[in-house]
């Protein structure tokens, strides 16, 4: 009997071990999910160029996550990237013209959506389109107008 | 001559064949054994997974903590030490984890199971089993299999898991990188979809040393010299069948 | 009616059966039959597949060509189940008793119980202690196969064996490797068994005087066919050069002292007159 139950110590404990690792790996050490929200509302933005924005990157305002890329699609008609996002219903007092940028978090860290809120009265809310926004800047772009004496492209505003 | 490359292909092909047909009867009484025979079960996820995690877990620290020192010497010639642990975390998450599990999981629980269960086949006790009309591979192969196939995804989690906090050691406590930073890094270079091709190629690795294991065993001459050619065996496919794999796998979710 | 009547005197009759391993012919047109209630030895020299003939009758192989029939059913026709069920009939022991090494003596003659029925616990308890007191062993009941002598080994597997009340016994050399008291207990209760609850016991031994002593009915088996058959006085009688050879142990014979080989002096002399 006491077999069994060292036997049946180890396997728990293994067991227990072995889930608390995998909880560990899937939860600690990716940096994408820390947006989390049961309900939420999603909204539409159209872009030029999104560079490597990827779907469930973040869409952050004054810093913080509030949302998150669900999809994103190419319009053939208008030949611009549709990009969709969910934000967290409780922030549901944003100001309808507020614009959005892709950004990148560091010089080559991966990218996200940062919105600027506007001044309008009116709010976003299920199905609103985003019309003022600013697409990727591409690293690329930016050398070669530098090189030829251009300004680049972001700096316009 | 032609006659005995033919016949050396027949051969191959007729135990090719009836590896299929045995991997095809454990996949499809596994369900009901699980539920039926859980005791059992549970027996076998001590001896290939309780009784393999310390040397998991050393093996775990030690890899953790080389590739940290791999990582951090050379990115220092870049000034990115920093990013040390992406590099740790990538290559231990969805490579070195999985694949260094498998062939420590071949050597310690693949061995004993397939000796184990040659050593049933040389000492009769598989065929006295028949004789009181129970199955062997629903008794023993089966149980013993999906030992292996349960423990590995945890054993690997956890060597994973141990081997970051050995990179954390070398590279934060020992090489100064700035705790933040190699968190930070990690998580920010790290999808949720890496995780999961780490787990999802434990899942596979298991599943093909579980098999390996047990069909060796099961297919081992019942003598003492039958048994010990069949865990060298059992060591050598495994090994090489969890490579061929890790390739296949990562070209299939890399080239998507 | 004379026929249905010799029918089921035979609880098994093996008729013609050829069989082969890989290129090795090992039976020939073998045919035999074992009386029911009968005490059935079959005997002969090493290597002349008598372990095959057991797993033959079990279906644990099964013939190039010939029937085998058990209780008047032609076991090839079995399915699966129908076998299992039919296995249920039979006990085996094995040389070496083959018993399941992780679990106890007592949890080895309660495996079949705990299989194939839903005694209570207590009901299992009574009869794996009745079966093993059988054989001498109630108290042994909690030790590991690997502290058991090899006599032991074998009257454990013997209670195992019994332990799901089977119609018939078969024996594969249980007195191989054991010493001269031990051979004695597990001849003493070959009979007994058979006797006390009706069984019909096949034995493979080569072990001549042991097995003289507890059959009713022996055959010989050599070259993949019965070379000699009948009661153990008739055969002791029998005056065949290999019938000879093998109950009284002599080293030369039919069976061959000299594995085959080139002529000796031929052999030895041969490359220093070669040279």
């Amino acid at each position: 009997m006491q077999q069994t139950r060292t036997m049946e110590l180890g396997t728990g404990l293994f067991v227990l071990l072995g889930i608390g690792a995998l909880f560990f790996l899937t939860t600690q050490t990716t940096g994408r999910n820390d947006f989390d929200a049961d309900e939420t509302f999603a909204v539409q933005a159209r872009f030029e160029n999104i560079g490597s924005l990827k779907t469930r990157a973040p869409v952050s305002m004054s810093g913080v996550t509030i949302g998150r890329v669900t999809d994103i699609q190419f319009d053939p008609v208008s030949l611009e990237a549709v990009v969709t996002f969910v934000i967290d219903s409780k922030y549901d007092q944003i100001p309808d013209d507020s614009d959005a940028s892709i950004l990148t978090a560091g010089l080559l860290g991966s990218q996200y959506i940062g919105l600027q809120p506007g001044g309008s009265s009116f709010f976003l809310e299920q199905g609103s389109e985003i019309l003022y926004t600013q697409s990727a800047i591409v690293l690329e772009n930016i050398i070669g107008k530098f090189l030829v004496g251009g300004r680049p492209e972001g700096d316009e505003e | 001559m032609l006659r005995e490359i033919l016949d050396t292909f027949l051969k191959f092909l007729r135990t090719f064949g009836a590896m299929v047909l045995f991997f095809v009867r454990v996949f499809l009484h596994s369900p009901a054994v699980f539920f039926s025979r859980f005791p059992l079960v549970i027996k076998q996820v001590y001896n290939a997974g309780a009784l393999s995690i310390v040397i998991i877990m050393v093996s775990g620290l030690f890899v953790g903590g080389v590739l940290a020192l791999q990582a951090f010497a050379n990115l220092e010639r870049f000034n990115a030490e920093d990013t040390t642990g992406i590099f740790a975390g990538f290559a231990l998450i969805k490579e070195i984890g999985p694949v260094i599990t498998a062939l420590l999981f071949a050597g310690r629980a693949g061995t004993a199971l397939a000796s184990e269960i040659g050593l049933m086949k040389a000492t009769d006790q598989l065929s006295a089993m028949e004789m009181m009309a129970v199955d062997p591979v629903r008794y023993v192969v089966i149980p013993r299999f999906l030992g292996g196939v349960i423990s590995m995804p945890l054993l690997t989690a956890v060597f994973t898991t141990i081997g970051l906090a050995g990179a954390h050691v070398v590279a934060v406590e020992w090489l100064g990188v700035d705790v933040g930073a190699y968190w930070q890094q990690l998580q920010q270079a790290l999808d949720m979809e890496d995780v999961l091709e780490g787990i999802y190629k434990s899942i596979v690795f298991g599943i093909i040393a579980s098999l390996l294991a047990v069909w060796e065993g099961y297919n081992a001459i019942p003598t003492a010299a039958g048994v010990g050619r069949a865990t060298t065996r059992t060591v050598v496919i495994t090994a090489i069948a969890v490579l061929i794999f890790d390739f296949m796998i990562t070209a299939a979710v890399s080239l998507r | 009616m004379t026929w249905s009547r010799k029918l089921s005197d035979y609880l098994i009759e093996v008729h013609d059966v050829d069989f082969a391993r890989g290129d090795r012919s090992i039976f020939k047109n073998l045919s035999l039959t074992i009386g029911r209630g009968d005490v059935t030895a079959v005997m002969g020299p090493s290597g002349t597949g008598k372990t095959t003939l057991l797993q033959l009758i079990t279906r644990q192989l099964v013939p190039d060509k010939g029937r085998i029939i058990v209780d008047g059913v032609d076991i090839a026709s079995l399915s699966q189940s129908e076998l299992y069920k039919l296995r249920q009939r039979f006990g085996m022991l094995f040389q070496n008793g083959a018993l399941l090494t992780d679990m106890s003596v007592f949890e080895n003659v309660a495996f079949p119980l705990r299989e194939h029925t839903e005694l209570s616990e207590r009901l299992i308890r009574h009869v794996v202690l009745t079966k093993l007191h059988a054989v001498g062993l109630r108290g042994a009941a909690y030790l590991m196969p690997g502290q058991l002598s090899g006599g032991m080994s074998r009257r454990v597997a013997l209670a195992r064996a019994m332990v799901m009340d089977p119609d018939i016994l078969i024996y594969d050399e249980p007195f191989v490797g054991l010493d001269p008291i031990s051979m004695g207990v597990i001849a003493k209760l070959i009979r007994q068994m058979n006797d006390a609850l009706d069984l019909t016991s096949i034995v493979v031994s080569h072990d001549v005087r042991e097995i003289s002593e507890v059959s009713d009915f022996c055959y010989v088996i050599a070259d993949g066919a019965v070379a000699a058959s009948g009661s153990p006085d008739e055969l002791n009688a029998d005056t065949s050069a290999l019938v000879e050879q093998f109950m009284h142990g002599l080293a030369d014979g039919p069976v061959a002292f000299h594995y085959d080989a080139p002529d000796y002096e031929e052999q030895l002399l041969g490359k220093a007159r070669g040279n």
